[in-house]
């Protein structure tokens, strides 16, 4: 922290500092936004972990726009906050690749144009469909009428160059997504994806709501990461309040995570084996899936562990029969699983797949921001559970360092055999008392929630005014990592493209929110 | 005994693992009423408009190796030109509009509309959104919905039986 006021002091950037637990806001004059991030943005090695506006015209006349940075370090969260009266401010995205999406997005709900920012097309209102008017404004009533866009996808021309365009629609049981391929024979030479498909007004629906009906909202954001989408809502209720959460309530919530990553990583594994055409471990591999869902139901009462999380605990309770049902079957999960693992690696043609296709270099995922699992499989060590232990105690982050499809595979099977072991380690040591406080008093606050969700870092950063949400900013993972497939995908051929996205397996409902 | 072996032999030993009874007698149900009305085969196409993924997971569960709905005479196909049936999910959110449309376009007559989870019968939670244009019947008409947040394979298969009879 020293050092970082000191490099900001020396850059004539005298910040406003305002702090929550672990939270550090620094205020700054929009001159000085850009140093400011660039300085936390190398100090930190932090990528921008979100970005966002707030229409604060009513009580200051201002926008305002907070860039979060990660010290994994110093374990806090820092942002850097300025105020902008509008209608332009200026972009980052140019020295910080991970704000440019975020940028995008300032642009197309706010109105405010990020000046220098080279790429102004619009992520979710598609053009097609969303005449004018920016929804996250508070004087918002509805679109405005105007004339239908078109959207322009980056050409590329050449001799024997043509465009592949698939989906919104997809030939599987999946979300709808749009992708843009540029080939030349086989290789993939350009990607681009335009997803936005599955908006649904998400942060605009969490306005004005109480805490309780924001964590009921938050569980379906993201339909596989129910439990932390709810955990990270939760928790920044919690922290803008200032309420405690039992000790055994923790306990429980470390355990019902890691039985959402038990599953979800399961059938990931299926599935990537699927996409090869290897048939049989995905059989294997959706069986293991199905008993782990049905503990969830049977457990919680949800097979998605849905209804669970609610500010200030949990509302189910494990008690001796049920925890001693909840090891032995993980046990039995754990068993089939390595079963799985030994099925996978006996077959040199799957191996052969999966090797080398799909490469994220280390380097290209910093640059671009990518994060979660995706990240640590290119060797970028970021794991929120490591950062914060709170129940956990001695976490082993997997990671591995080639970025392909095995690497994202492998990391898998060892979160999942380590979920496995904390679940262990969590039950013996399940303190006993309440599971929740009493119902939270909710007043006014601002703070971030977070979780390690199965996929990555799950943010919610909300502001409470008289017990009411007044702005809600949701980051799922896979906000940062769709643009981390689209750049694995080059130089592969096209029929490798399903086990590349399969491996990333990025959620389309998390992402358009 | 190779690998392949090991785990058969595994889950001999184990036991066969199976589904609540009432799943397979309701899928015996099925199987009746899906061979004399759709001489035994009977082709869903399943289009996400905007749900949160939870809807399409159960539906993917419903075809694994412990529920397997397929052997009930139930298929789930890549193109809607193989469809007697389309089977759509979530709040229908303004983008998908024009693409559940073109899928509705694409299936050969006669065709039947399904509705799964809450958000697809009136936009549940999400109801209210600028940009939800409704439940699927605001876009499609919709012969059956199958209610559940997400409906579980057992609920689906229920669902089947009660529209065919």
């Amino acid at each position: 922290m020293e050092k970082l006021l000191f490099e900001l002091t020396r850059l004539g950037i005298v910040p406003v500092k305002l702090t929550n637990e672990n939270e550090v806001y620094l205020e700054v004059s929009p001159v000085d936004f850009k140093p400011a991030c660039l300085a936390l943005h190398k100090l930190l090695r932090s990528t921008v972990m979100l970005m966002f506006a707030e229409d604060r015209r009513s009580s200051e006349g201002t926008f305002t726009i907070r860039a979060g940075f990660i010290g994994t370090k110093p374990r806090q969260w820092y942002f850097v906050e300025q105020k902008v009266p509008g209608p332009v401010f200026g972009s980052i995205a140019k020295d910080i690749y991970s704000a440019n999406l975020f940028e995008r997005e300032i642009k197309e709900m706010f109105g405010l144009e990020p000046e220098g920012n080279p790429d102004c097309r619009r992520l979710r209102l598609h053009d097609e469909v969303w005449p004018g008017g920016y929804p996250l404004r508070k004087d918002f009533e509805s679109a405005v009428p105007g004339p239908i866009g078109n959207y322009p996808f980056m050409p590329v021309e050449g001799e024997g160059v043509f465009e592949l365009p698939v989906g919104p629609v997809h030939a599987g049981i999946i979300g709808p997504g749009h992708f843009r391929f540029s080939v030349a024979g086989e290789p993939i030479i350009n990607l681009e994806s335009r997803l936005g498909f599955t908006h649904r007004g998400v942060e605009k629906m969490f306005e004005g709501r109480d805490a309780a009906s924001a964590a009921k909202l938050s569980e379906c954001v993201a339909g596989d990461a129910a439990f932390s989408h709810s955990l990270a809502c939760c928790r920044g209720v919690e922290r803008a309040c200032g309420i405690t959460v039992p000790p055994r309530g923790e306990y429980l919530r470390g355990i019902f995570l890691e039985l959402e990553r038990l599953y979800n990583h399961v059938a990931d594994v299926g599935t990537i084996a699927l996409d090869v055409g290897f048939s049989f471990p995905a059989a294997e591999a959706s069986v293991i899936k199905e008993n782990l869902q049905a503990l969830n139901g049977e457990l919680t009462g949800s097979r998605f562990l849905k209804h669970v999380n609610l500010p200030g605990g949990v509302s189910r309770d494990l008690d001796q029969a049920s925890v001693k049902k909840l090891l032995a079957q993980t046990a039995v999960a754990a068993r089939d699983f390595r079963r799985l693992r030994e099925i996978l690696y006996s077959s040199v043609s799957f191996l052969d797949r999966v090797e080398t296709t799909g490469a994220l270099s280390k380097k290209l995922a910093e640059d671009l921001g990518v994060i979660g699992l995706a990240g640590r499989a290119s060797g970028v060590k970021l794991d929120l559970r490591e950062v914060f232990p709170g129940v956990y105690d001695g976490l082993k982050v997997v990671s591995r360092e080639k970025g392909d499809v095995l690497a994202r595979l492998e990391v898998r099977l060892d979160e999942f055999e380590e979920s496995v072991r904390q679940i262990e380690r969590l039950a013996a040591r399940l303190p006993e008392g309440a599971v929740a406080g009493d119902e939270p008093l909710v007043g006014s606050g601002r703070a971030l929630g977070w979780a390690e969700s199965w996929r990555g870092p799950v943010l919610y950063w909300l502001r409470f005014t008289d017990g009411k949400l007044a702005r809600a900013k949701i980051v799922d993972p896979s906000f940062h990592n769709w643009i981390g497939l689209n750049l694995a995908a080059l130089d592969n051929i096209v029929p490798d493209f399903p086990v590349c996205n399969k491996s990333f397996n990025l959620s389309y409902a998390g992402n358009d929110l | 005994m190779s690998v392949f072996d090991k785990v058969i032999a595994a889950r001999l030993a184990r036991g066969i693992v199976t589904q609540p009874i009432e799943y397979e007698k309701r899928g015996a149900e099925l199987k009746d009423l899906i061979a004399a009305k759709f001489s035994r085969s009977f082709f869903i196409r399943e289009v996400d408009t905007g749900s949160c993924g939870a809807c399409e997971s159960e539906i993917i569960a419903a075809t694994n190796p412990l529920y397997d709905l397929q052997r009930y005479g139930v298929s789930f196909v890549a193109s809607p030109r193989h469809a007697d049936a389309l089977l759509v999910t979530g709040p229908v959110s303004k983008n998908m509009v024009l693409a559940l449309k073109k899928t509705y376009d694409a299936m050969p007559e006669p065709k039947l509309v399904i509705s799964a989870g809450d958000c697809a019968l009136n936009g549940g939670v999400f109801k209210g959104s600028y940009y939800i244009a409704g439940g699927v019947n605001a876009v499609l008409p919709v012969t059956l919905h199958i209610p559940g947040c997400p409906p579980t394979p057992l609920t689906l298969v229920k669902a089947l039986i009660s529209f065919l009879r």
